[in-house]
């Protein structure tokens, strides 16, 4: 008996208990979309992520202060002009693990002097953009009666946008001037102005808005950034650091410098210089340096592996899933073997083969399993069509060809042990059930 | 007349079955059963031969063996020359799909499949083309009267039809032997009658025959009467010659006559 007969039997086998066949493909379905769509979740995760970070900019380097060396405030009395803020001369207590060693002061925080330091053509030939950052926590906008909770407000310098790949869609971006002059204007992104002027937000430039009360000219609406993964990347206000530190954030230590090299390349040589003179400024060394710089592609191993991680699991449980179903499919077949063993008698009393029975057992679970898959598929592929918890699931073809050949595998091992059990049944034994 | 010498003088003519003290004996030691107890039983081609007993008597144990369905514990069994204890499990099949043709009580057709499917399915195990492989079965439902129900699955037919289905499908291989374990036990007067003209039909043609049965109606029909008790024979009776037509198409021929 041939392959051909062999799939017309099991086909028949099948169709004789619909309602059966049906649940049990449901079992394998479940799983091979599950294992899709969950897969696709992860790849679209990790997408958004390195979308997020290589919108950083490959060659953008972030300097921050090292665990412990953040966080103090109050005690840095300085107020700066320009790069030309005043020396801190008194260490903020508590705010450093490192024992004071008496005459020298040390600076464990990132000062708006570091940030200037950093752009010295001389020692850092490879930078050519530094800019300091404070981020201002709790603020809300408001434009007569419209209130917005800021997502972000970053205090920094003109630099910031050539670092952070930002244009101006309307009004103009703050200059050079307006930073030097404490003015206390204000770019904000797209949300932000949508959400106090209403519109497209591009009207809220010249406006006067309220930034946890103080009064901030709005100098131009940032080009929209859209929506990277969870996070809003429009909602955003970016003002000179001067009038930030002046009216919001107070003068405390910067909590990033974000520096650019001058070429992808050159990343490297610009974090080797970058680190040279905050080691000598902050008189450390690399073994115990206050400070770390990280660059975008640092990020993106780090989040690129969590994300693997994450995809991992996320596809251990779909897997165990379509495990459950293939159990589900070898149960059945057990039951139908059970209920046929008079059939089998039967066949095997008009000379069927060991092999003829194993085939028709085999076939029927393989069937059951890859209708099932192919289902599975064509749900998996229109479930990863919609966002889910925030992210755009984007599927990889091989979790498409591995889960349907694992579901194929699935039906062939599972369907294995209960057609043999029927082929080994002797025929006397088979005729005799009912 | 002598085994070994055909009707028409040539030589030959195996005996299709072949029992030398076949035993069948089931457990062990104290508690061990013996359904078949020692049987010698020799038959020749174109017999037909009725297997009596009352249950208990071993008659089935004997026609599982004779049907290569089981083998014996001890004896020598030759089915048409082959030796039924050397075969694997694979060539019992091959050989019951080839040599013997089961028909039993219960009609045993496949559930939901058309007569003629059932019918072409021990040519299907037999690895016959699929065309040629119709055409016989549609002249075996054809020769058990039944070419107008080829389509009908088991259950749309009446008992007796489904034992000619039955019947069809245990000719259609053109076996050595045609085995029938209580052929009409589950069927009414009328419908045993056509298939017990059948057989006198298939019988007188040639075919050789086993029936098991407990009827002494059908018991009747047979060439020879062997009877079991305990699980041996304790009655031989020749009714009607080997070569010759089966008692039943006799008392027909004898009815017109007179």
């Amino acid at each position: 008996m041939n392959l051909v007969e062999s799939s017309r039997l099991a086909v028949k086998g099948v169709l004789v208990n619909p309602l059966r066949s049906t649940l049990t493909t449901l079992g394998i379905l479940i799983g091979v979309a599950a294992v899709i769509v969950l897969v696709a979740v992860g790849t679209g995760s990790s997408t958004a992520v390195q979308d997020q970070i290589s919108r950083l900019g490959s060659n953008t380097l972030t300097v921050t202060a090292a665990q412990g060396g953040t966080g103090g405030r109050g005690g840095f009395a300085g107020r700066g002009g320009g790069f030309t803020g005043l020396r801190a001369v008194t260490r903020p207590a508590g705010s450093s693990p490192r024992i004071d060693t008496g005459t020298q002061t040390r600076l464990a925080q990132l000062t708006v002097d570091d940030a200037a330091a950093l752009s010295d053509t001389a020692q850092a030939p490879d930078v050519v953009s530094v800019a300091p950052e404070v981020t201002a926590r709790s603020v809300t906008a408001t434009y007569e009666g419209a209130q917005h909770a800021v997502g972000t407000l970053t205090g920094t310098t003109p630099s910031y946008l050539v670092n952070d790949d930002d244009t101006v869609a309307a009004g103009s971006a703050f200059s050079d001037a307006d930073y030097t002059g404490h003015r206390r204007v204000a770019l904000l992104g797209t949300t932000v102005a949508a959400d106090l002027v209403g519109g497209d937000g591009s009207d809220a430039v010249g406006k006067t808005i309220g930034l946890n009360g103080i009064d901030y000219t709005v100098a131009g609406v940032l080009a929209s950034k859209g929506t990277v993964g969870p996070e809003d990347a429009d909602d955003r206000v970016i003002a000179p650091l001067t009038a930030v530190q002046d009216t919001l954030s107070g003068y405390g230590s910067l909590d990033r410098i974000s520096v650019k090299a001058s070429s992808a390349a050159t990343v490297d040589a610009a974090t080797a210089e970058v680190e040279g003179i905050l080691d000598a400024r902050h008189r450390v060394t690399a073994a115990d340096a206050d400070f770390s710089v990280s660059s975008a592609s640092s990020f993106l191993s780090a989040a690129t592996s969590s994300n693997r991680t994450f995809t991992v699991l996320l596809a251990c449980v779909a897997a165990i899933s379509l495990l459950v179903g293939g159990i589900g499919v070898m149960n059945i077949m057990l039951v139908t073997v059970t209920e046929r063993t008079h059939e089998i008698g039967i066949r095997k009393a008009l000379g069927a083969r060991r092999g003829d029975i194993v085939g028709q057992f085999l076939v029927e679970a393989v069937l059951l399993s890859v209708i099932g898959g192919l289902l599975g598929v064509l749900v998996g592929l229109a479930g990863s069509r919609f966002t889910i918890v925030g992210v755009r699931p984007v599927v990889a073809p091989y979790s498409v060809l591995l889960a349907f050949g694992v579901a194929a595998g699935v039906g062939l091992t599972f369907g294995l042990y209960p057609a043999n059990r029927a082929a080994a049944l002797r025929p006397i034994d088979a005729l005799r059930h009912d | 007349m002598s085994d070994g010498v055909g009707p028409d003088g040539s030589a030959v003519a195996l005996p299709v079955v072949d029992l030398r003290g076949v035993t069948k004996t089931y457990g062990h030691g104290d508690t061990a059963v013996h359904a078949v107890a020692g049987v010698d039983l020799v038959v020749r081609r174109g017999d037909y031969v009725a297997i009596r007993g009352a249950s208990g008597s071993g008659k089935s144990t004997l026609m599982h063996i004779i049907g290569c369905l089981d083998l014996p514990s001890r004896g020598r069994y030759l089915l048409d020359g082959i030796d039924a204890r050397l075969l694997d499990d694979r060539q019992q099949s091959v050989v019951r799909n080839r040599k013997i043709g089961f028909v039993f009580q219960s009609f045993n057709l496949i559930p939901r499949t058309t007569a003629l499917a059932n019918v072409e399915l021990p040519l299907a195990y037999a690895g016959c083309p699929t065309a040629l492989r119709r055409r016989l079965a549609r002249q075996a439902l054809e020769r058990v009267g039944l070419a107008d129900r080829m389509d009908h699955v088991p259950s749309r037919l009446s008992g007796g039809q489904q034992q000619r289905v039955a019947i069809a499908r245990a000719l259609v291989t053109d076996p050595v032997l045609l085995l029938a374990d209580e052929p009409t036990g589950a069927l009414d007067s009328r419908s045993t009658q056509d298939v017990l003209a059948l057989f006198d039909q298939l019988n007188e043609a040639g075919r050789t025959l086993v029936v098991v049965t407990h009827e002494d109606e059908v018991a009747a029909r047979a060439k020879r009467a062997v009877r079991l008790t305990d699980g041996v024979v304790v009655e031989d009776l020749r009714v009607a010659p080997v070569d010759g037509p089966p008692p039943g198409i006799l008392a027909a021929t004898a009815g017109t006559a007179s």
